[in-house]
């Protein structure tokens, strides 16, 4: 018995090594593996922000006073451009093209009605089509009138309450610290899908699973020895980039224990990787596989709360992400990197993650010769 | 006479591999010409070479009388040649009809409708195929595959017609059907050369002229009595050998005959009406045979006679659907590993990993099948096998004849009492087989293993205890070699094979019609042709026609990620779960928290008790929002002490808690408010002004009109990407890309050609989409349709070039798909608009956002949708998507090669 599991053990470990010898031989699909956990990462943290940041403003001042040119200065660097002045005539043309995310207009006599107390009117211009910045971008400039109002009118705007608002885990909230890591997660998923599918499709077009199969080799070996090599180069590749490129270049403070989550990696590595050979055994081309794995991705990608906030979703969109193994791993690596959570906060995440992933492979096993036969 | 091709100097390397050392040769013209030799000698090079589909390194070649290095020269004859390239049905189209692969290379040379059919038609009732023309070309027999590939390179009248191996792997009566094919094609144009390289030296006794070929080098050339003569020898096959250098003619010696040891004990295999069916076709119909220990037993038939099926099932492989085999006496479980220790497989393909080297192939296998010395076992199997040499290399470099020598030895490694081997020698040539047999013999005789092999070649049958000869999943007759003859009274077992097979019915198919002469006018290759660019449009679509669960999906995908993404991505924040952690519980406190609840923001889960407990909720996960009232807020308030409220976010999503940070504010402003109402009894007085937000292009700031035409914009570009991105790396893995080097379409044709049907499919799913937003998430187009259904057509384009691109580029469909994903998918969602206003970008992303057409698309898309802008604002971005999309085309005809290295 225990002789039968060492030997079981034994191939799945020896099948592993070829897995490596394979991509070792495959120096493009080294490049790309490369390319997404360095290059990728960093763009995307860097470049795409989530924060009120560089907007675009301008400015129609009719009403030409000290307060309203004061009004205009407020708006400062760095989470809006200069505002530019522009006429009333000119403002639909300009969000049309997109020119401007907010657009203050300040009527005639602004600062007499104000001083008269007549409560007058400014408006705000919204391209509502930039939603990320939009709602955020208008509370911000909302706040800042207020702020400049109240200073200029000298009353002070002192209120019986103070609240204190602080954010934990990001004091700042800078959306680098969090882009960053999800860009990493997204990419491991993209990857071990990919890469555990198309390696398996690949066999069984060169007919190398056929001669898996006529060894003393049972399918189940085969899957798992897919699972610890692809896994392994993917976990060990997202890791160099967590420590490296998250935490050294782009200097984000990891808070929570990177040997937890580089652990809770290994079960997200096998119910992905589980995923993508289950997606395998489905399709019958690499054509299909293609047209099916795509949306998936995308899927995992925008919906697992590692780019919009899961809550906002509808509550059966929800209940139907909790399906996929993404959903638990975006919680849980948000909770363990940011928020310095540790196992016993994260434990139901981690047995879905296993449960999910056990679900796939069982699927995927059932499927394994049926696929090969229909294929053949 | 001008010789129809002449090779001066020629010399060509793979690497460090030497194919073609200096050669000089002059192919006479009109005649049938072969070239003869073992393998991996450069037979397939010299062809490529002439055919112009491999590029010549060093020398010239002539063909046709002019220079194949001079591109012009290049187009033109391509018009004039054909070439068939090694492999059954290699640059044949699998999924395609006899009639339409062949109405497909009908268009390529440019033929009109009217004349494509009376050729197709023609030709088909030579070969007498016409009764299968509606047949996809997959589902014919080797035979058949060999026929109508001959069809395909003669729909043009070439002048020249270069054949690699045509007859390799398939089975005597097809062969002489093949035979008796070509001389009737060159009765009808006298003036037609071919050129064929084989390496049946029987076959080459019939051919007009010879050239034999080792190591690179041409030894001799002539005709066949000539090279007999020069050789001194008999036969060719003789002389072949006579003429190679005195270190590589092998042992001349006979085959050993070795007695058979008869074993006791019930027969190694023994199989009882097994049945194989397919859906409605049945593979193998109820065979029986009986196959004793320590014997060498032959599977002759045709090819799709249901050989490899059976063997398949001996193996475990695939279940029988009827009927059942016994190995040793026990019935066959496929699933036993027991069992698969004691045979040994080898298919028909070369099924091992050409990735790893020749020894990390043996050692991976006597790994696998728990062989206690494997290094010393390794080593053995190099040395018997003569692999010693080859060792660190991997297998796709060798020779054929060596793979299969590897093959054999890995089937072997564990020492296994019953060998399946599925045609073992195909394409192997005489020398190296009767290496081979002479393992075989051993194996048998020595170690009693019992072989199961099947096989083409007659003189290997001889050699076999028993055989039985199959067709159409059927046993037809079994027993000796010699029993055979006797029964029939013929000399040869390869006039009873053709017997058997002919009185089975096959070979019915043979035409008699006759062909023919027609005058040859030969039109200028143009330059440009829309005819050819639709004979590749045609020909993709009818293949993806003929998949419709590929075509579902590029269909169905778009549209359920349009109904997932349109409901799920919101940047509306809602239902944040927040809880409150009073430790006042005073009439005021209660008051501040009662505006929180009120709000459809929050969702109000249970009170907080200890400081501690605030800390751990926030940490798991469960408030986004934690509020902390201090103890005395009420006294301090009431005391105008302006007491503090401790509002804490969960700060791991900062866009999320930002616009909490937002809604905070509101509601603490509106508390205030209310308070002083409260407390002084009068409305507070009013602001000293008030702001108008005015949310342009979406009033109501609901995240699902600005996420529609931001979908459509994703899925434009994914979808028709990753379907176009298969598009030229499945020709190259397949083999059918030599149709595109051997004839004179331009790249240009053959691009946009493959890409017009992606095109069409994606526009298609624009169209859906749109009807989409429109009736069910009432996000109606407010700009013009035109300008949008315009500016997705050359989007579409754009995308489905840059498929291409990436597609001329790799090598394998793994990386194509694997590129496209990763390449694609970080800008389409990041850089374009999607999640972060491009206009907000920087760096490095504000570059790859640009380089991208998604994001000038995106501006297209959300224009016409939501600004209800046209063409006139929308013409600059629609202008930069055909730009790139003019890139991506001009980047894959340069990855693209029309010549092969």
């Amino acid at each position: 018995m225990l002789d039968g599991l060492l030997a079981r053990l034994a191939r799945i470990w020896r099948l592993g090594i070829k897995e490596l010898y394979s991509l070792k031989a495959d120096p493009v699909l080294a490049g790309l593996i490369l390319y997404t956990f360095t290059v990728a990462v960093y763009t995307v943290s860097v470049g795409a922000k989530f924060e009120v940041e560089n907007a675009a403003v301008a400015v129609v001042d009719e009403d030409q006073s000290a307060l309203s040119r004061r009004l205009g200065d407020a708006l400062l660097q760095p989470f809006f451009k200069a505002p530019v002045p522009i006429s009333a005539r000119e403002i639909d043309a300009a969000m049309d093209a997109g020119r401007y995310v907010f657009v203050l207009s300040i009527p005639p006599k602004f600062e007499h009605d104000l001083i008269a107390g007549r409560q007058p009117t400014l408006q705000l211009d919204i391209d509502a089509t930039a939603m990320s910045q939009a709602g955020n971008g208008a509370a911000y400039i909302q706040n800042i009138l207020v702020q400049e109002v109240a200073a200029a009118m000298g009353g002070s705007a002192t209120s019986p309450v103070n609240v204190v608002i602080r954010p934990k885990f990001n004091a700042n909230l800078t959306s680098a610290w969090f882009t960053a890591v999800m860009q990493v997660i997204n990419n491991v998923t993209m990857l071990a899908v990919i890469l555990s599918g198309a390696a398996l499709i690949r066999e069984r077009e060169h007919g190398t699973i056929e001669h898996l199969l006529v060894m003393p080799v049972t399918p189940i070996e085969i899957m798992l020895a897919k699972i610890w090599a692809n896994g392994l180069v993917i976990v060990v590749a997202a890791t160099l980039s967590l420590l490296i490129v998250v935490e050294w270049l782009l200097g984000v403070p990891v808070q929570g224990s990177v040997t937890l989550f580089v652990a809770s990696m290994l079960v997200y590595q096998f119910s992905v990787t589980a995923l993508g050979i289950l997606v395998a055994t489905v399709s019958t081309s690499m054509a299909q596989f293609g047209l099916i794995v795509m949306p998936a991705l995308i899927v995992m990608n925008l919906l697992s709360g590692s780019t919009t906030p899961m809550e906002s979703m509808p509550v059966w969109l929800q209940n139907v992400m909790q399906l996929s193994p993404s959903t638990h791993f975006v919680a849980l690596a948000q909770a363990v990197l940011y928020r310095g959570a540790g196992l016993s906060v994260i434990w139901p995440d981690l047995l879905a993650l296993a449960a999910i992933g056990a679900a796939f492979f069982a699927l995927a096993a059932l499927r394994f010769r049926k696929a090969l036969q229909s294929a053949g | 006479m001008q010789p129809v091709l002449a090779l001066s100097g020629v010399t060509h390397r793979y690497g460090k591999t030497l194919a073609l050392d200096g050669v000089d040769l002059a192919v006479p013209a009109g005649c049938m010409a072969g070239l003869i030799g073992p393998d991996g000698v450069g037979k397939s090079t010299l062809l490529a070479l002439a055919a112009g589909v491999t590029r010549l390194q060093s020398g010239t070649v002539q063909a046709l009388g002019g220079d194949m290095a001079d591109r012009q020269w290049r187009r033109q004859a391509g018009g004039r040649i054909a070439y068939m390239p090694q492999g059954l049905g290699r640059n044949l189209y699998p999924t395609l009809s006899i009639a339409e692969n062949l109405d497909f290379f009908g268009r390529l040379f440019g033929q009109g409708a009217a004349e494509r059919a009376e050729r197709i038609d023609e030709l088909l009732a030579a070969t007498g195929l016409l009764p299968f023309a509606a047949r996809p070309a997959g589902k014919l027999s080797g035979g058949m595959k060999q026929k109508l590939g001959i069809c395909a390179a003669l729909i043009h009248d070439p002048d020249l017609v270069i054949l690699d191996e045509p007859t390799t792997g398939i089975d005597p009566l097809s062969r002489r059907q093949f035979w008796e094919l070509m001389a009737r094609l060159r009765e009808r144009r006298p003036s037609m050369s071919v050129i064929v390289a084989t390496a049946y030296m029987e076959e080459a006794e019939r051919f007009d002229w010879l050239a034999a070929m080792n190591a690179g080098k041409v030894l001799a050339t002539g005709t066949p009595a000539e090279i007999r003569a020069q050789a001194g020898e008999a036969t060719l096959e003789r002389a072949f050998v006579a003429l190679l250098p005195e270190a590589e003619r092998g042992r001349a010696e006979p085959l050993p005959e070795l007695p058979r040891v008869t074993h006791d004990g019930a027969p190694a295999i023994e199989a009882t009406g097994l049945t194989r069916r397919f859906g409605d076709f049945v593979a193998v119909d109820h065979v029986n045979f009986r196959i004793e220990r320590g014997e060498i037993f032959g599977f002759l038939g045709s090819n799709g006679s249901g050989k490899s099926t059976t063997m398949k099932m001996l193996t475990g492989l695939l279940p029988a659907s009827e009927g059942e085999a016994k190995l040793f006496g026990a019935k066959l479980d496929g699933d036993d590993m027991a069992t698969r220790k004691r045979v040994g497989y080898m298919s028909q393909a070369f099924s091992l990993y050409a990735e790893l080297t020749v020894r990390q192939n043996l050692v991976l296998h006597a790994q696998l099948f728990e062989i206690p010395d494997v290094a010393a076992r390794v080593a053995e199997m190099e040395a018997r096998f003569d692999l010693a040499g080859v060792a660190e290399m991997r297998p796709e470099a060798l020779p054929l004849g060596i793979r299969q020598r590897l093959q054999l030895a890995v089937a072997v490694i564990h020492k296994p009492e019953i060998l399946i081997l599925d045609e073992p020698t195909s394409g192997v040539d005489p020398v190296a087989r009767d290496g081979f047999w002479r393992t075989l013999i051993e194996l048998s005789r020595q170690d009693g293993v019992t072989i199961f092999l099947s096989t083409h070649f007659m003189n290997e049958a001889e050699r076999c205890d028993r055989i039985s000869l199959m067709h159409a999943g059927k046993v037809l007759a079994i027993g000796t070699p010699e029993a055979l003859k006797r029964e029939r009274g013929m000399d040869t077992l390869e006039e009873v094979f053709i017997a058997v097979l002919e009185e089975a019915g096959m070979g019915r198919e043979e035409g008699r019609a006759e062909l023919k002469e027609r005058p040859t006018a030969l039109a200028p290759v143009r330059r440009f042709d829309a005819g050819r660019l639709w004979a590749y449009t045609r020909r993709e679509a009818l293949e993806i026609v003929r998949d419709p669960a590929r075509l579902a999906f590029a269909l169905i995908g778009p549209m359920l990620l349009l109904f997932t993404f349109g409901y799920g991505i919101s940047f509306d924040v809602e239902n944040l779960p927040y809880a409150a952690f009073d430790q006042d519980r005073s009439a005021q406190s209660r008051q501040v928290l009662e505006s929180f609840e009120g709000s459809r923001y929050f969702e109000t889960h249970a009170p907080i008790a200890s400081i501690e407990e605030l800390d751990t909720r926030l940490k798991s996960g469960e408030l986004k929002l934690a509020i902390e009232i201090p103890p005395g807020f009420g006294r301090d308030l009431l005391r105008d002490r302006q007491p503090e409220i401790g509002v804490w976010l969960d700060g791991s999503m900062p866009f999320r808690a930002e616009t909490t940070r937002g809604y905070v504010q509101g509601i603490a402003q509106s508390y205030l408010a209310d308070a002083q109402e409260r407390t002084t009894g009068t409305a507070s007085p009013s602001a000293p002004f008030t702001l108008e937000p005015r949310y342009r292009f979406n009033q109501a700031f609901k995240s699902v009109n600005a996420m529609v035409p931001n979908v459509i914009m994703l899925m434009l570009v994914l979808i028709p990407a990753i379907m176009s991105a298969l598009g030229v790396v499945k020709e190259k893995e397949t083999g059918s890309i030599t149709n595109f080097q051997s004839t004179p379409v331009t790249k240009l044709e053959f691009l946009v050609g493959k890409q017009l049907p992606y095109v069409a499919i994606a526009f298609v799913s624009f169209l859906t989409m749109v009807v989409a937003a429109r009736l069910v998430f009432e996000v109606p187009v407010k700009g013009s349709f035109a300008t949008l259904a315009f500016g997705s057509l050359v989007y579409v384009f754009a995308t489905t070039a840059f498929g291409l691109l990436v597609s001329s580029f790799v090598k394998s469909q793994v990386a194509a798909i694997f590129a496209t994903a990763i390449i694609a998918i970080i800008p389409a969602v990041n850089f374009s608009g999607l999640l972060t206003p491009v206009s907000s970008l920087s760096g490095g992303a504000r570059l790859m956002g640009l380089a991208f057409p998604s994001a000038w698309y995106q501006q297209v898309s959300v224009g016409a949708f939501t600004k209800g802008l046209g063409l006139a604002s929308l013409w600059p971005d629609i202008a930069m998507v055909f730009a790139l999309a003019l890139v991506f085309i001009a980047g894959a005809m340069l990855a693209l090669r029309k010549q092969g290295a």
